[in-house]
């Protein structure tokens, strides 16, 4: 299984992502299956909230938040602390929404600096693209699908526009 | 049908827009659930052709579906928590007048402290209220019963209303796979809601009336008697599901593994997934575990959960309830099934996800560990240790 821990502030959309890459991968195919959730409770704007995400090839059963990431995907570079390394997976990758990297398994993108281009108002979808092009786990056609179907229509576009710019910054 | 990626709230919406109720009444406010937004949605935009009544608290909801269900119509109303115990007085009217409303319940717990999170404090409480209780795993089979509890409710002999349960956030804010049937399918399973019971100029009747000693306990027995009537409804609304949509439902428990298990966990709603995998593990270790989930609390499966113990050593229930001063309250119940039917073994009673408290694969793995080596302390809470008592 593939779990995905996304850390944002509350109105930064990082339930939005966590579930776009879950219709995402849901939408493979029959054995492809996905669970998306927010962490549990009360919503408010600019505290920190997490989302997860779990992908597997067969139906997920354990339901409760995961303990080790395999990705774990920071969207307010405030939110990073060292302690966060001890919640990856051997092998496990973080992706901050930042101009610097800290560490070496830490990946830094400046999500903020492209959604600020695109006139977007968070960098939600932006890492999402960033994910896809270090993980692999969907493509940029899968992830539009996930748009096409579970975004508001006036903001598919843009967000599309979005996600295949940060897959190519991110192979670069 | 087609397969979307849908929240427990959202899934149980699109089996409620497929059973076209006439009346949906809600409260919109905290602790409800988004159930009744994502309905007014549907209503707005036309694809749902029911008269949405906004009214001023979870007593009026209810008040509001039983008054449609006594014009002859169906009804639906959602709740939650102190929502749902504010209504308490409600149930009875509904089930003692023998309306078939369907509600959905998102299973959270009960102040004070004040917690929004899941436990199954709020229903578990109300068992004794005449109402049919289900308990849904996932999102999918939340869709599944918004449309069989209709089919289940409104039959002659049951006429009983009936209450979903999903655990809250776990099932209820939980993104998943989720196959939303087609219309025309679903039109084939549920025929629209036809009664006698109903406020009727061309044939008046006097309804809701009182009854004193002299006939009351006839009433009682009737409402009794139309609760086990659902059993081989229940039954036969799954079969006709089966048919019509392909998936298979398994009566008042689901079994996994019990066959040969010498240690059985008994429990229900979305922790029985983990249950199942935790059996999983113990198998491959030589262990013979094995899992009963209760989908239906009313009526109560006690003579399947004999049969499905009576060659296991030992049982454990696991529950995200507590009745204070007693024990767990599906504990109570399995026991009084087991001896009743002359299923004598260890039972134990573990307490756990009050609040919305994680439960833990490794929580799961202990319950077993006490039904093999044994203890004197029959119930017992997840998380409290010796030392903290």
């Amino acid at each position: 299984m593939t779990e995905i821990l996304w850390l944002g502030r509350g109105g930064q959309g990082a339930f939005t992502a966590a579930k776009l890459l879950g219709a995402a991968y849901a939408a493979k195919g029959e054995d492809f299956h996905a669970l998306a959730f927010p962490s549990f409770g009360p919503e408010r704007r600019g505290a920190p909230v997490r989302a997860f995400t779990k992908l597997d090839g067969k139906p997920i059963l354990d339901r409760s938040e995961t303990e080790k990431a395999d990705y774990i995907i920071i969207l307010d570079e405030t939110l990073y602390n060292d302690g966060l390394c001890s919640l990856l997976k051997e092998g496990g990758k973080i992706l901050i929404n930042s101009k610097t990297s800290t560490g070496e398994n830490i990946i830094a993108f400046d999500g903020n600096a492209l959604a600020a281009e695109l006139k977007l108002p968070t960098a939600n979808t932006v890492m999402l693209g960033t994910l896809s092009a270090v993980s692999g786990t969907v493509s940029a056609e899968e992830i539009n699908f996930a748009v096409d179907n579970y975004m508001p229509e006036r903001i598919r576009e843009k967000n599309k526009l979005a996600i295949g710019r940060a897959i190519e910054g991110a192979l670069k | 049908m087609s397969k979307r990626f849908l929240s427990g709230d959202e899934a149980f919406a699109e089996g409620i827009r497929l059973a076209k109720p006439d009346v949906i009444s809600a409260y919109p406010i905290t602790p409800q659930t988004i159930v009744v937004e994502r309905l007014s949605e549907m209503v707005e935009d036309g694809s749902l052709k029911s008269e949405f009544i906004h009214v001023e608290s979870e007593h009026s909801a209810l008040s509001c579906a039983m008054g449609a269900s006594a014009a002859g119509v169906r009804a639906f109303t959602a709740t939650s928590s102190q929502g749902l115990l504010y209504m308490a007085e409600c149930l009875t009217y509904a089930s003692g007048g023998r309306f078939p409303i369907v509600m959905m319940n998102a299973n959270r717990s009960t102040a004070l402290p004040w917690n929004i999170y899941g436990d199954q404090r709020d229903s578990l409480s109300l068992l004794d209220s005449g109402w049919i209780q289900a308990y849904a795993e996932n999102a999918q089979e939340s869709l599944d019963l918004a449309l069989m509890s209709y089919y289940i409710a409104e039959n002659e002999r049951v006429s009983t209303p009936f209450m979903v349960n999903l655990d809250g956030f776990i099932v209820t804010h939980t993104y998943e796979e989720v196959d939303v049937p087609d219309v025309s399918l679903a039109e084939k399973y549920l025929p629209p809601y036809q009664t006698e019971n109903k406020l009727d100029l061309d044939s008046p009747k006097n309804m809701a009336f009182s009854a004193g000693p002299e006939h009351n306990y006839i009433f009682k027995y009737k409402e009794h008697r139309a609760m086990l009537d659902a059993v081989p409804v229940i039954d036969e609304a799954e079969k006709k599901f089966a048919e019509i949509f392909g998936r298979k439902y398994t009566g008042l428990i689901e079994t996994y593994l019990t066959e040969d298990a010498d240690y059985v966990l008994i429990t229900l709603g979305s922790i029985a997934g983990l249950c199942r995998e935790t059996a999983d593990k113990l198998r491959s270790e030589g262990k013979k575990a094995g899992v009963v989930r209760i989908r239906y609390m009313r009526p109560f499966p006690a003579e399947e959960l004999a049969e499905a113990l009576k060659n296991a050593k030992a049982a454990a229930v696991l529950e995200k309830d507590i009745s204070f001063g007693s024990e767990g309250t599906v504990y109570t119940n399995v026991n009084s099934a087991l001896f009743k039917n002359g299923i004598l073994l260890p039972v134990y009673n573990f307490i756990g996800g009050l609040g919305g408290r994680n439960i833990s694969a490794g929580d799961i793995e202990n319950i077993y560990e006490t039904m093999q080596t044994g203890s004197s302390e029959k119930v017992k809470f997840i998380g409290i240790e010796a030392d903290q008592k």
